[in-house]
């Protein structure tokens, strides 16, 4: 085995140099970030102007590119998906556990004074009630975008929507069907919520035939791809990453426009290492390339945001592994049975022979979320900077 | 008759049955603090009553200190008791070897039950000596000395969990029963239903108490639910039930006093529901302002403030001067802010506890990660900032 990859994998040979320059240069440095400004804030992934909308391909092919943009966060994207959804389907109701007054995170804020009462409501405190609500509405024909308040309060609806929600169409041969339901739901880490405050189940919903899972990373992504979620023929779930809604500030075209689920995006490219994540933690990959790329001169990391976990876009991934042999890949949630997992499964099944170094994982620890410790289980820049390291120089 | 409801009689009149007349709510003293009619009377000690008081007092002196203290952002987060400190005579009348399960906002509990304010700062602080190990948000408190089973925040899940560990007390027979706090939101969960069915079914003798104060978060009573109230439930359970007025200390007290005697002595539940009004923000994490108006939220403080109506009820009694209130409030004030030093001065946990009491002991992926997370912190032990954690 390890003969046929030295054989067939000449590129350890040419990445042989500046894998050694880090490890003599570098390795003695005990400051990894060197200054280097962390996360979203920071990030030049997001479209922080007019000029960077107008460039960009995707936004281009569905024709949003050259029109009207507004600064947005990604609350406020929400918001204008939402109202955007309402506007075209006078089916479209959205309700929720504190959704009238505006939402805890203020994402439906001002809808019920637009749309009125009947279509954007509170509900009683329970979350299987509300899944359940929204599968007999979407059964009707009509749209349901109903919110969980926290992901991690998705649990009780769980039976809902993998019992029923995902199989209503299977089981009843397409005589029924609970696809104008969407789910939202704000997920993942933001400094303080501990253990029922930052979860990501993305990967419990992603092993659940018939269901359909979104995560977007910034405001153009969530109104995209919201959008899309809404008028997706199968029931969505849409988990947005909180930490996002007041920092990830975009220029957001007006027009109503969906982003394609199913479709993963090459946010950067590169030639030595592909680096696949989601959601918030797309920034930390961000972060932990730019530390690479510093460390390691010549090398480059190609950074693929996924997007949608199920169905997820496995020819994206498996063209930019084969062409850089190396695969690494993160999400926030913690490591066994992740989502991280299937990925490493698929890639290595349809990558075999092109790898060059073991399919590298960046995730939460094997523990719940901890609040005094949240820094040590986060798969933070620091540590996808080891594992890009380490799989550049196995 | 049909096996499903026993005591029916047929009828020959089609009728729906809607409404039936709203629960009372039972009261013992009246907003002044007068006892209304003297054969409710508490019977307690002098100092069984100042206990109580005392503690209220400490409550909100608590509350202040460390609402400011998230405000600042010195914790991370808070829930203050304003406007329902009468919940402290819910558990003034329990045994303190009762079980309790509660919801988060039941601080005053524990301060009835002797937790101390290190205790409580210590949690607040995620810090070394937190009993939890600073892994949960503050206010998760909980304690096995004082029979008081850890806070965890998703909502009514300890519903369903006081029956069973109520039916577990019944069979170790030592007439002692659970006591679970939870508020009217908390019942629209299915938790609520299967847990008042279970403890019914079973014979749990088992106390739910809810705290209704009209509100869950934003969402008013009103959108809640449409019966009356949650006490109307129990009854449709088979629940011995009761309506009491939750800022009335004695009412609260004697009410659970006498649901504990039916749930020891008979193998039942009881429903007590408990009419308040949430002074507080939700947690500070919530601006109400933007749900309701603040007039209304000053008029209820002024109108009926369980304090108030307990220290007047002690000034009635000659147990208490005008006046004497500054002075506690001002040693219980002096007290939380040293504890709140102390606390704050504290390390946090020791790392190792990061990856202990997911299982009763590591398995080997944890061990694993465990010893890449010691590697880790040896290569970049600032960034880590490891000096902010006991050594072990």
């Amino acid at each position: 085995m390890f003969r046929l990859l030295a054989t067939r994998c000449p590129r350890r040979i040419a990445l042989a140099r500046p894998a050694r320059c880090y490890s003599a240069a570098v390795e003695a440095s005990v400051e990894p970030i060197r200054g280097l400004p962390l996360g979203v804030g920071h990030s030049k992934l997001l479209l922080r102007s007019v000029a960077a909308v107008r460039a960009s391909s995707e936004l281009q092919a569905l024709g949003v590119a050259e029109g009207e943009t507004r600064k947005m966060n990604m609350c406020q994207a929400v918001n204008d998906a939402l109202r955007l959804a309402l506007a075209a389907d006078s089916t479209a109701v959205v309700f929720g556990e504190d959704v009238a007054f505006g939402g805890v995170f203020r994402c439906s804020v001002g809808l019920s004074d637009e749309f009125g009462p009947e279509r954007i409501f509170n509900t009683p405190l329970t979350e299987q009630g509300i899944a359940g609500f929204a599968i007999g509405m979407a059964a009707m024909g009509h749209t349901a975008v109903a919110e969980i308040q926290f992901a991690d309060y998705i649990m009780p609806a769980f039976d809902q929507l993998v019992n029923e929600a995902a199989k209503y169409r299977y089981r009843s041969g397409n005589e029924f069907s609970a696809g104008g339901l969407t789910i939202r739901a704000p997920c993942a880490a933001v400094g303080h919520g501990a253990h029922y405050h930052s979860q990501s189940p993305e990967a419990l919903f992603a092993h659940v035939p018939g269901l359909k899972v979104v995560v977007p990373r910034s405001a153009v992504q969530a109104k995209g791809l919201l959008l899309a979620a809404i008028r997706d023929p199968n029931p969505t779930l849409v988990f947005e990453p909180k930490v996002l809604y007041r920092s990830a500030v975009e220029e957001v075209p007006v027009a109503d426009y969906a982003l394609p689920i199913g479709k993963a995006e090459i946010l950067r490219p590169g030639k030595d290492v592909t680096v696949v994540g989601y959601g918030s933690q797309i920034y930390a990959l961000e972060n932990a390339i730019q530390m690479v790329e510093r460390d390691m001169p010549g090398v480059s990391c190609e950074l693929i945001d996924l997007r949608t976990i199920l169905p997820y876009d496995a020819e994206t991934v498996a063209a930019s592994v084969n062409k850089t042999g190396r695969l690494v890949v993160s999400h926030e949630a913690p490591r066994t049975q992740g989502f991280a997992a299937e990925l490493a499964a698929e890639i290595q099944e349809r990558c075999f022979l092109r790898l060059e170094s073991p399919i590298e994982r960046v995730c939460g620890l094997d523990v719940p979320h901890p609040l005094i410790f949240e820094r040590l289980y986060m798969p933070c820049a620091v540590r996808a900077y080891e594992a890009i390291k380490r799989s550049l120089s196995f | 008759m049909f096996p499903g409801a026993l005591d029916s009689e047929y009828t020959h009149s089609l009728r729906f049955v809607s409404s039936t007349e709203s629960i009372p709510t039972y009261q013992v003293m009246d907003t002044d603090g007068r006892v209304l009619d003297t054969a409710n009377e508490p019977q307690v000690t002098k100092e069984e009553a100042l206990t109580i008081y005392r503690n209220m007092l400490t409550l909100n002196a608590m509350d202040q200190v460390l609402y400011e203290a998230q405000r600042q952002g010195r914790i991370s987060f808070y829930m203050t008791s304003f406007g329902e400190e009468a919940l402290i005579g819910s558990a003034a009348a329990l045994e303190a070897t009762d079980m309790v399960f509660g919801q988060y906002r039941e601080a005053g509990v524990l301060l009835q039950r002797g937790f101390t304010l290190p205790q409580f700062m210590n949690q607040c602080y995620s810090n070394e000596k937190d009993l939890g190990k600073g892994r949960q948000m503050p206010i998760h408190y909980g304690s096995k000395a004082h029979h008081f089973q850890t806070i965890s925040s998703p909502l009514a899940t300890q519903i369903p969990q006081a029956a069973g560990a109520a039916y577990a007390l019944r069979r170790e027979g030592n007439k002692q029963c659970a006591i679970c706090y939870f508020g009217e939101g908390a019942a629209s969960e299915g938790d609520f239903h299967a847990g008042l069915n279970m403890a019914a079914t079973l014979g749990c003798p088992v106390i739910f108490y809810c705290r209704n104060n009209g509100y869950a978060i934003s969402t008013p009573a009103v959108e809640q639910y449409r019966g009356d109230g949650i006490a109307s439930r129990g009854i449709g359970y088979g629940i011995d039930t009761i309506r009491v007025d939750g800022n009335d200390t004695w009412a609260v007290y004697a009410a659970t006093k006498a649901a504990r005697a039916i749930a020891v002595e008979q193998n039942k539940p009881v429903l007590i529901e408990a009419m308040t009004y949430r002074v507080s923000h939700h947690s500070t994490s919530d601006d109400s302002s933007a749900y309701r108006s603040k007039k209304e939220v000053e008029d209820w403080s002024k109108r009926d403030n369980p304090v108030a109506r307990m220290r007047a009820w002690l000034e009635h009694r000659g147990w208490w001067a005008h006046g004497d209130d500054a002075d506690i409030s001002k040693s219980a004030k002096a007290e939380v802010l040293a504890a709140f030093a102390a606390a704050e001065k504290l390390k946090k946990p020791a790392v190792r506890s990061l990856f202990e009491d997911v299982y009763d002991e590591l398995p080997p992926n944890l061990q694993r990660e465990k010893a890449q997370m010691d590697e880790l912190l040896k290569k970049y032990p600032d960034y880590y900032q490891i000096n902010d954690y006991a050594r072990s």
